[in-house]
């Protein structure tokens, strides 16, 4: 990536590339092509269904950014070669524990939100450890968590509560400095101004009368936004973005060139964990409860969103931009379905079409410039 | 590569078809949309989207249907959003968890959308986020009742076959229904997931393991017709006492054919059709219904069951 002075003396072993061969064969160039393509569909097709208005935009923004948490963390590990199918169920796990912490134990938020953290991130280093040390496929492993930690989601509540809903978060979590950075709204004054200079509709009546019907950016768009540049600049501005690339594309040779491919490995699942809690927290903070259904398939959604951004399942190829990209186009059309009115009954057709139609376009482009076969 | 292209301009075709149809379909006249909190799975709910599809019909208004398609409540919570920035004239929704969707349906109200709670949730509920008016069963007195006839026919131990665990509702009518028989619910409850073979198998096992069980107590359609299967299969169809809330085609035969006592309807099509008949005269004419509805519940038994059996599934 460095654009070293043509004086200095070329390395023969680097190949060179035209600058514009360079910007094609981005693994992103599909998510971006794409991105231009389901706007330019959604602003002809759905532009005065309230899609585009303040709430509209909120809507498929708050939706997108969902689905960027858990793509980063799902990306930067299939990238590193593996896989985690538990995020769903560790999304229904983790705010479910924040519930029992805080509410049934009476914990404060900010210790209970950080006990969960600690937990979350030690079921991923388990998870990545026994990979590690099995050598089992982490497909098996993780859906074996999927089992596992949904199935505590459901068990622990019942047992304790008798119930597999536990509310009353948003009253325990008042004013907690942790609850805040999770589940609270910034900005919230230029909204107001927005609101009250008419740039963005009002309520009408009730107690928020006179109140912009978007309040604020919720910190869940922050997480998404600070996350994809983490995961950005660790994957392409560092050494250890290096050794993820190297762990997916050839673990042996990679270890064999000195790269802690166990290390790295073992911190992707963790941060994928990190990721999934972020989701259940910020969640959990802003309904003021949790159940034990929560987060079901977003596993899928993950990878898909992941795959769209035109990473490749195979590990050793693959961009949190393009990820973020294909969570910023999956979220969109998922949206925008509804606003374009479409039978919902057809929905899952849409979303498998699409899904299919986007792999089979990062393939094809893909192969087309880079001439592999 | 020239295949390719053909195939994918093909494709875009095929799915941009029904976007066409449903963006050019907007007729005049109101708007109204029905949020549910119902999985795509969940087959009772036919019955919800024929009730809007003909008060619609009959009302001259535009009527759509949404649900989460895995019945997860967050995302509830972003379809009620949704519709509200879509600008209908009213919203029909249900209030399955007060927690989750409270804020969304009072961010509806607030911004000008006539709100009506139908189904889940109670009158209390919907007094509270500012909706006109509640259309529904409440649950834990519809299983109260229910309790109460199965004490009376003598039954003192159950099984409730619960296939939607995380629905709090579902739990109220199980908990309604030992309150009523006047017994602890405990484990007489069970986690029955939504795949037809594996209710089956767990009710098997469950009265294998508990072969004194009195009743059982079955959620919906979904729990119902594999039980049915699991009691023709274990030679107790007909013996124990059965009981099932709402009502579909094989409950119906069940209860003709004597293996059910009762089902309770709590007639859905009531829930969908009523409300859309009554914002739309509400926002045409100004006129509104003082009370809440109680669309249920009502003991269906063996008598008078041919109009049922005409329209199972599709209206009752």
């Amino acid at each position: 990536m460095s654009n070293a002075p043509t004086e200095t003396a070329v390395d023969e072993r680097v190949k060179s590339r035209s600058r514009f061969r360079e910007a094609l064969i981005r693994p992103e160039l599909g998510g971006m092509v794409g991105t231009v393509a389901v706007f330019t569909f959604f602003l002809l097709f759905a532009f005065d269904s309230g899609m585009f208005n303040s709430q509209g935009m909120m809507n498929w923004s708050i939706v997108s950014a969902q689905f960027m948490i858990i793509a980063v963390g799902a990306c930067l590990l299939m990238i590193s070669g593996e896989f985690d199918l538990s995020v769903g169920s560790m999304i229904g796990f983790t705010g479910m524990m924040i519930a029992i912490f805080s509410v049934t134990l009476g914990w404060p938020v900010w210790l209970a939100i950080l006990t969960t953290f600690a937990l979350a991130v030690s079921i991923g280093a388990l998870n990545g450890f026994i990979v590690i040390r099995t050598g089992l496929p982490s497909f098996i492993v993780t859906l074996a968590f999927w089992f596992i930690l949904r199935g505590f989601a459901i068990f622990l509540p019942q047992v304790i509560e008798r119930k597999t809903i536990i509310g009353g978060i948003k009253d325990v979590a008042e004013g907690d400095w942790l609850a805040f950075l999770f589940g609270g709204k910034i900005l919230t004054g230029v909204f107001q101004w927005l609101g009250d200079a008419g740039l963005i509709a009002t309520f009408t009546r009730g107690t928020r009368e006179g109140q912009p019907v978007v309040d604020g950016i919720p910190m869940l768009i922050v997480w998404a936004i600070g996350l994809i540049i983490f995961g950005h600049v660790l994957l392409t501005k560092t050494k250890f973005g290096n050794w993820i690339y190297a762990s997916g594309g050839d673990a042996e040779a990679a270890r064999n060139s000195g790269v802690p491919v166990n290390k790295v490995k073992i911190l992707m699942f963790m941060f994928t964990a990190f990721c999934a809690t972020v989701f259940a927290t910020c969640q959990v903070m802003e309904f003021g409860s949790a159940a034990a259904d929560r987060g079901l398939l977003k596993e899928f959604e993950a990878i898909i969103a992941v795959v769209i951004g035109g990473a490749l399942l195979t590990g050793g190829y693959g961009s949190v931009l393009g990820a973020a990209l294909g969570a910023l186009i999956f979220g969109v059309v998922q949206q925008g379905l509804f606003f374009l009115n479409v039978e919902p009954s057809l929905f899952r057709v849409f979303m498998g079409v699409i899904l299919l139609g986007a792999v089979i376009l990062n393939t094809y482009i893909r192969r087309i410039i880079t001439g592999e076969r | 590569m020239t295949s390719l292209t053909k195939k994918l301009a093909l494709a875009a075709a095929v799915a941009a078809t029904p976007l066409m149809a449903a963006t050019t379909a907007s007729a005049e006249g109101e708007k109204y949309i029905l949020v549910s909190h119902a999985p795509d799975s969940d087959s009772w709910w036919n019955t919800i989207k024929n009730g809007i599809a003909l008060a619609g019909e009959q009302m001259g208004v535009d009527v759509e249907y949404r649900n989460p398609p895995s019945g997860d409540l967050a995302d509830m919570a972003r379809i009620i959003e949704q519709a509200t920035a879509s600008g209908p004239n009213g919203i029909i929704t249900t209030l399955a968890d007060y927690d989750v969707l409270s804020g969304p349906i009072k961010s509806a109200v607030d911004s000008g959308v006539d709100v009506i709670i139908m189904n889940t949730g109670s009158p209390d509920q919907a007094r509270e986020v500012g909706a006109l008016m509640y259309v529904g069963q409440p649950e834990y007195d519809a299983g109260y009742a229910a309790g109460l006839r199965a004490k009376g026919d003598g039954v003192g131990s159950f099984l409730c076959v619960n296939h939607y665990i995380v629905q709090p509702s579902s739990q109220e009518r199980c908990q309604g229904f030992a309150d009523g028989l006047g017994v602890e619910l405990g484990t007489q409850m069970i986690d029955a997931g939504q795949d037809p073979a594996e209710i089956k198998n767990r009710v098997l096992a469950y009265l294998s393991a508990n072969p004194d069980t009195d009743a059982v107590l079955t959620l919906g359609p979904t729990s119902a017709d594999p039980t049915i299967l699991a009691l023709e299969e274990n030679g107790m169809a007909g013996d124990i006492y059965f009981g099932t809330f709402d009502l579909g085609g094989e409950i119906v035969k069940g209860i003709k054919a004597g293996v059910i006592q009762w089902g309770i309807d709590q007639q859905p099509f009531l829930q969908a059709y009523l409300p859309v008949v009554v914002m739309t005269n509400y926002h045409r004419y100004g006129v509104l219904p003082g009370n809440n509805i109680n669309s249920g519940p009502g003991f269906v038994t063996a008598d008078g069951l041919e109009k049922i059996e005409m329209f199972a599934g599709e209206y009752r």
